[in-house]
């Protein structure tokens, strides 16, 4: 078919998904509404697919709750925005349709994903969600590094899933269901009685629990499973926005907050280290978007930084009204993140479509030649460094706020790594749009069409009033709403670091100048690691190669080569010897036939007779 | 009589020699069907009567024998049973 008609049949589909899911929402919050004063968990459709045990079923179907119907708007927004996108973008490039039906398949796997009623139908949708990523990022699949790349991602993630499934045979296991509504029912079977059995002191619920959460750290891209994002860039700008920034890489804080009554009451110790986990992980990629070069690796860190905080905040909140203050912020960061990461970017789409190469060294001075995407890219920097009244700031002030409520040293890593957003995203916008502003270019940048702006102008929109809706109003941790204040002074110090990230890196980047490379010389060390991404790549290679490889797979494949195969080898070498030993007796003697014939029968006879 | 066209049949080299020593089994086996008659049942005949069709059909095998030997002969020019056989591994 031609290129345009996929394009348009793709566009579409995902226009009349969005219509559908706006309705939903609308339906959900204003029409049902609440019931007791909290939001019911309705199940439109409940298929009855296996039967595993006398207990234990596996159904597929569709369950609404608040963060599934926050999540379809999100997912379906995010995709029609790239959609539109990819139609300007992706223009005369081979194999447009197949990255349209991988577009879709996306996107039905990740709206699958968030409306599973239980578990196992997460998995499944986790699973066609990792594939279709594989997909994407290798779209290119005639490029060496795109294919590696798309290798990678799989593996990690699979490996990261292989977890999430021991997780779940656990804790189906011991609960007997699949089905979300039964395991987070806080006056349910699971969580009111305690699971007794342990294993090596830690209770198996905690197991399961810290399982499912490594799962959803592999598809999260936490440490130290981030390093397959990086290397996702290697896939369309398209599809980096879409699967790499707003929809995806959230699975895994999607799981934890779907579960999140479990991890509450069942395994808050797990909870502990998820908040540590994310913390560290929010500041030590941050460290490392400061000195990358590549537009796109920036804001892959940036993203693993983002998604860290929406994982500490569920680390840090408590249950139920105002203690659940960190699982709303996390959902709300979740929702603004997704806009203003799709917008930037698609931002950054639209500039590599300019000037035809992802680094920062072949740009600057480009706020003259594209101005569309100046202004939209200069917006979403806002929102992400959090400057009031852009969205950021609303949402990553409530996770600084839950924060600071429970533990200090997490607070100060959030703290120091929203100064650090400020800087780093600050100086990737002066690096592009400002820096050699007399550049001399090849071929003038010209600004991007209409299907690649619009969705841009869309998508600024929705950083600038996301951050409006009182988000406590929709979405708790038990589902019934409360009532939210900005805390000035926390508020206040955001505000002030966010303000300084951003003046440290106008004074060194917004001319060109040599400060930097003063500043990275003054830190060389810490500078070349933060270069080369602290070296986890190499480590994990290492792992593979060398301990994995020798240790595991040729003693396997040995095995496998010699005691199986030389099995089968032997069977068939004597079957072969005991033919050519019988095959003498047919001799083409007809006498030779007769005499077995007689002696045949004297045989029969003689045993009929005496037997 | 029959172990004697039984060994005949079995060390022969001559095709024809073959089917005078299976005529000598068929033969054996009529006598053996007539004495029985005689010494056993007296009065009845089906021992006899069974003899005559059984020389009868023999008569007819034979004539097929010969009809397959002149075959064998026109292919190979010799009447050897060993050199009949190509029908081995």
């Amino acid at each position: 078919m031609k290129p345009i008609v996929a394009g348009i049949i793709g566009t579409l589909g995902m226009a009349t998904v969005v219509v559908l899911s706006y309705i939903t929402a609308i339906t959900y919050f204003f029409s049902i509404g609440k019931t007791a004063g909290a939001y019911q968990v309705i199940t439109p459709l409940n298929f009855h697919w296996l039967q595993l045990t006398e207990k234990l079923q596996i159904d597929l179907g569709i369950m609404l709750d608040p963060i599934s119907v926050m999540m379809l708007i999100v997912i379906s927004t995010v995709s029609l925005m790239v959609h539109i996108y990819s139609l300007g973008y992706m223009k005369g490039e081979k194999g447009f349709q197949r990255y349209y039906a991988l577009l879709s398949l996306f996107s039905f796997s990740m709206l699958g994903l968030v409306v599973a009623p239980n578990i196992f139908q997460m998995y499944i949708f986790w699973e066609l969600v990792g594939v279709s990523s594989y997909s994407l990022i290798g779209f290119y699949y005639t490029k060496p590094s795109a294919v590696a790349a798309s290798k990678k991602a799989f593996i990690v993630t699979r490996f990261a899933d292989l977890f999430f499934l021991i997780g779940i045979l656990v804790l189906s296991f011991f609960s007997n269901t699949f089905s979300f509504e039964v395991l987070t029912n806080p006056a349910g079977p699971i969580l009111s009685s305690p699971i007794a059995s342990t294993f090596m002191g830690i209770s198996a619920i905690s197991w399961a629990m810290m399982f499912i959460f490594i799962g959803g750290a592999g598809k999260s891209a936490m440490l130290p499973l981030h390093i397959w994002l990086p290397d996702a860039m290697e896939g369309p700008t398209p599809v980096s926005a879409l699967i790499h920034a707003a929809t995806m890489v959230v699975a895994g804080v999607f799981l934890v907050a779907r579960l999140f009554p479990v991890y509450y009451f069942g395994a808050p110790e797990v909870l502990n280290i998820i908040a540590y986990v994310g913390a560290i992980t929010s500041i030590f990629a941050a460290v490392i978007a400061c000195t990358q070069t590549d537009i796109k690796r920036v804001l892959a860190f940036s993203t693993i930084s983002q998604i860290a905080y929406m994982i500490t905040a569920l680390g840090v909140s408590g249950y139920g009204g105002h203690e659940g203050l960190g699982y709303m912020a996390s959902m709300f960061h979740l929702f603004t993140h997704a806009f203003f990461k799709a917008l930037l970017f698609l931002g950054a789409g639209a500039v590599i479509h300019a000037v035809h190469s992802n680094e920062m060294d072949s740009m600057g001075g480009l706020r003259k030649y594209l101005p569309i995407t100046h202004i939209t890219f200069l917006i979403a920097c806002l929102a992400i460094a959090g400057i009031p009244p852009f969205s950021g700031f609303f949402s990553k002030d409530e996770i600084l706020v839950a924060a600071f409520h429970k533990d200090l040293f997490l607070f100060g890593c959030l703290y120091v790594g929203a100064g650090l957003t400020a800087f780093y995203m600050f100086r990737l916008y002066y690096r592009i749009f400002w820096g050699n502003s007399n550049r001399e270019y090849h071929h003038t940048p010209h600004e991007s069409p209409a299907t690649m702006s619009i969705p841009l102008i869309f998508l600024a929109t929705l950083s600038v009033v996301t951050g409006f809706i009182p988000f406590s109003e929709f979405i708790s941790s038990d589902s019934i709403p409360f009532q939210t204040h900005i805390e000035w002074s926390i508020a206040s110090c955001s505000i002030l670091i966010a303000v300084l990230g951003i003046s440290v890196a106008t004074i060194m980047y917004r001319k060109e100048n040599t400060m930097s490379d003063k500043v990275a010389s003054g830190v060389k060390g810490l500078y070349t690691a933060a270069y080369h991404k602290f070296y986890f790549d190499e480590v994990w290679l290492f792992i593979t190669h060398k301990i994995i490889f020798n240790l595991v797979s040729k003693p396997i494949a040995w095995f496998d080569r010699h005691v199986v195969d030389g099995f089968m080898n032997l069977l068939s070498t004597a079957t072969n010897y005991a033919a050519k030993k019988i095959k003498v007796v047919q001799s083409g003697e007809i006498q030779d036939y007769s005499w077995a014939f007689f002696m045949g029968t004297i045989l029969i006879v003689v045993l009929l007779v005496f037997l | 009589m029959f172990f004697a066209g039984v060994y005949g049949f079995l060390s022969r080299r001559n095709m024809l020699t073959i089917l005078m020593s299976l005529e000598l089994m068929l033969n054996a086996a009529d006598i053996n069907f007539v004495v029985f008659n005689r010494f056993l049942y007296p009065g009845q005949l089906e021992g006899t009567f069974f003899a005559l069709f059984a020389i009868g059909v023999s008569a007819a095998e034979t004539a097929i024998a010969i009809a397959i030997i002149i075959n064998i002969y026109r292919n190979l020019k010799n009447i050897y049973v060993d050199e009949v056989n190509k029908m081995k591994f």
